[in-house]
């Protein structure tokens, strides 16, 4: 694990300049470019007012600000984990060139994969902090915990990544699988509804480890209540042996890359 | 660290690859799987598919040291520097690199193709294991280097596999590590890009770094580097100096040429030899004096013969032509059991290059070709003095 860090640390440069590669060539070629980091956030948020919509629709209660902002307070964290999984999943294999012909630590691969998603991230949350701002949601002390959700939410997104970027070179069966995987996981996280809903369910739904953080955020930016803390620290224990056990099978199977991919 | 200390060493290694598929199925898929995740593919034995890449290889190279690797495609050259370099682990034996090593195995590995020459130029930099200061610090000489000015802003899927080509070296040569690994690199770019690559390359070598080079071009194998490591079939074969080691090798090659069927020829050549004055072998200095002898056998045959030499540039365009009829020897018959050598002598007054000789055997008045042997033998002329074409004028700067 230390040796991992040290090598990102000396390889830094690496790691941005692939990192800024991915998220330059993303937008290339595009009429729109970086407005789609902001465009794609919209259409999912979108989505779920409509989902939302039927819900009210169909249980007679009137659609409230709150349920719109809680939809977007969730569905940006989720489509940033997703699109981390799916970039990073393929970021050794779709490097065929660089994994056979050049020396540097592979990790540099799926670590760059989730930081160029971390950039979309972070301009979408930015157009949706400015409207949370203007929909006068209100803030507290309690956001002070956002930071810290979305950190164990990184964690997860990363441990995974590499897991799955790794498995993949091997085996490409874990690309359809993740496909699958990711395209339902939509019903099983509480993105569009919330896990409250479904009472003493609930607890299996939290059992998904993005499940409490999306409704730790839906406290502490929608409701202004503290976490769960014994869930969001559940979570927590997660994603930090994902990583461990990810990043040390990474390095016991970088060997074989070039050979196996 | 004292100077003295080898920089680069391999101590006995081996590497075992498996031929077709990596797994035929999930049954034999599972258990080796775990197998390598715990122990890691040690094993000194050779499983029903596999083969050895490379076998107990060692050497060691000195700070400041060039060290060609020749040999036939699949002798395991780039499987010893993917070795090298970290790509791909040892199944066996040990491997030290004492200091920063950049490798350039593939010019261009790493482009993007929808990102500018420019881009491009910061990208494989850093993947080359630049800083993004040292590249910005270098940028102007990259694209000077390069000559594509004009175009160093378009993306480089525009550009021709031969721009390409020219900077991705003259970005991988800008990089200045400790050891430099370069694969058959040289051979990119027109005439003229391919001089200042060499060129470059010396002034690598120059300034003391490490240099590593796998190549088929025998001649600047020779001019560039003092140490050879001859390999065949992931063996060495031969590893010392540059002369003897290519001498070598090319031995080696022009024997397993003759190894060519003579079943069913009527008339045939048995051997062909090239001495250096009077010894084997395949490196002249301009003007030293070459001798090719062939050995010759006629079986059934009773008409006349006469012995044909000629000699090809790297290009192989003809430049020389000889037989022994305009040497004055008449045709010559030889009976049923006989066997016959003629011996030529020449003065190699040759620019520095490798060579071809090719030999036939004809019968001089039906123009008829009873055997030959295309190319019979290489051989390379070595000089200090740097000049381009195939004679030798042998040019002096008298006044300047």
């Amino acid at each position: 694990m230390l040796q991992s860090i040290r090598s990102l640390v000396e390889y830094r440069d690496l790691l941005l300049m692939l990192t800024w590669r991915d998220i330059r060539i993303k937008y290339k070629q595009s009429v729109m470019g970086f407005l789609w980091a902001i465009f794609m956030p919209i259409i999912i948020v979108a989505a779920g007012i409509m989902v939302k919509i039927a819900f009210s629709y169909v249980s007679k209660q009137p659609l409230q600000t709150e349920h719109i902002v809680t939809i977007a307070v969730k569905s940006l964290p989720w489509a940033f984990f997703v699109a981390c999984l799916r970039f990073s999943s393929n970021s050794l294999i779709s490097n065929p060139n660089l994994v056979t012909k050049i020396y540097f630590p592979r990790i540099i691969f799926p670590v760059s994969a989730v930081i160029s998603q971390l950039f979309d991230f972070v301009i979408a949350s930015s157009v949706l902090l400015v409207i949370l701002a203007f929909l006068k949601v209100g803030a507290s002390l309690q956001l002070l915990w956002v930071p810290l959700l979305i950190l164990i939410l990184l964690f997860l997104a990363l441990g995974m990544g590499i897991l799955f970027s790794a498995a993949n070179l091997f085996f490409r069966d874990v690309k359809y699988l993740v496909e699958v995987i990711l395209t339902f996981a939509i019903f099983f996280t509480p993105v569009f509804y919330e896990v409250e809903m479904f009472d003493k369910w609930s607890t299996l739904l939290l059992v998904n480890p993005v499940a409490p953080l999306l409704e730790g955020l839906r406290a502490c930016v929608v409701l202004h209540q503290a976490p769960d803390l014994m869930w969001i620290a559940y979570s927590g224990g997660v994603a930090v042996v994902t990583l461990l056990v990810s990043v040390w099978s990474f390095a016991r199977l970088e060997p074989l890359f070039a050979e196996s991919i | 660290m004292s100077d003295d200390q080898a920089i680069l060493e391999f101590r006995k290694v081996s590497k075992k690859f498996r031929r077709g598929q990596l797994h035929d199925s999930l049954r034999d898929l599972l258990p080796s799987l775990a197998k390598s995740f715990f122990r890691g593919r040690s094993s000194k034995d050779l499983g029903e598919q596999e083969f050895w890449a490379l076998r107990d290889v060692s050497f060691a190279l000195g700070k400041g040291e060039a060290l060609g690797i020749i040999g036939p495609n699949g002798a395991g050259k780039s499987t010893i520097l993917k070795t090298l370099t970290g790509i791909m682990n040892p199944t066996s034996g040990e491997r030290i690199v004492r200091g920063s090593l950049s490798a350039l195995i593939e010019v261009g590995a790493g482009f993007h193709p929808d990102l500018t020459g420019r881009e491009n130029i910061f990208l494989n930099g850093t993947i080359l294991g630049m800083s993004r200061a040292e590249i910005r610090e270098k940028l102007e000489e990259i694209i000077e280097f390069s000559g594509l000015r004009d175009f160093i802003d378009t993306p480089v899927k525009r550009y021709s596999s031969g721009m390409y080509a020219r900077l991705g070296f003259s970005i991988a040569c800008h990089v200045s590590p400790d050891i430099l690994v370069v694969d058959e690199v040289l051979s990119v770019g027109d005439w003229a890009f391919q001089n200042k690559s060499m060129e470059k390359m010396k002034g690598i070598l120059g300034s003391g770094a490490t240099v590593i080079f796998v190549s088929h071009n025998l001649k600047a194998v020779t001019t560039l580097c003092e140490k050879v490591l001859y390999l065949e079939k992931g063996q060495v074969q031969a590893f010392g100096p540059a002369k003897e080691v290519v001498d070598a090798y090319i031995r080696r090659a022009s024997a397993q040429a003759q190894e060519a069927k003579i079943e069913g020829k009527p008339a045939f050549i048995e051997e062909v030899r090239l001495k250096n004055g009077t010894e084997d072998g395949s490196v002249f200095r301009p003007g030293e004096k070459g001798v090719v002898e062939v050995a010759v056998r006629a079986p059934d045959w009773d008409k006349g013969m006469a012995v044909a030499l000629g000699f090809r540039d790297e290009n192989y365009n003809m430049f020389f032509y000889v037989d022994s009829c305009r040497l004055g020897a008449p045709e010559f018959f030889l009976g049923p059991g006989e066997s016959r050598t003629l011996v030529f002598e020449f003065d190699m007054h040759l620019a520095p290059g490798s060579y071809f000789l090719n030999v036939a055997l004809t019968h001089p008045q039906l123009d008829q070709v009873l055997d030959h042997r295309a190319p019979a033998l290489t051989f390379v002329v070595h000089s200090d003095v740097d000049v381009r074409g195939v004679a030798n004028l042998y040019p002096r700067l008298v006044e300047r």
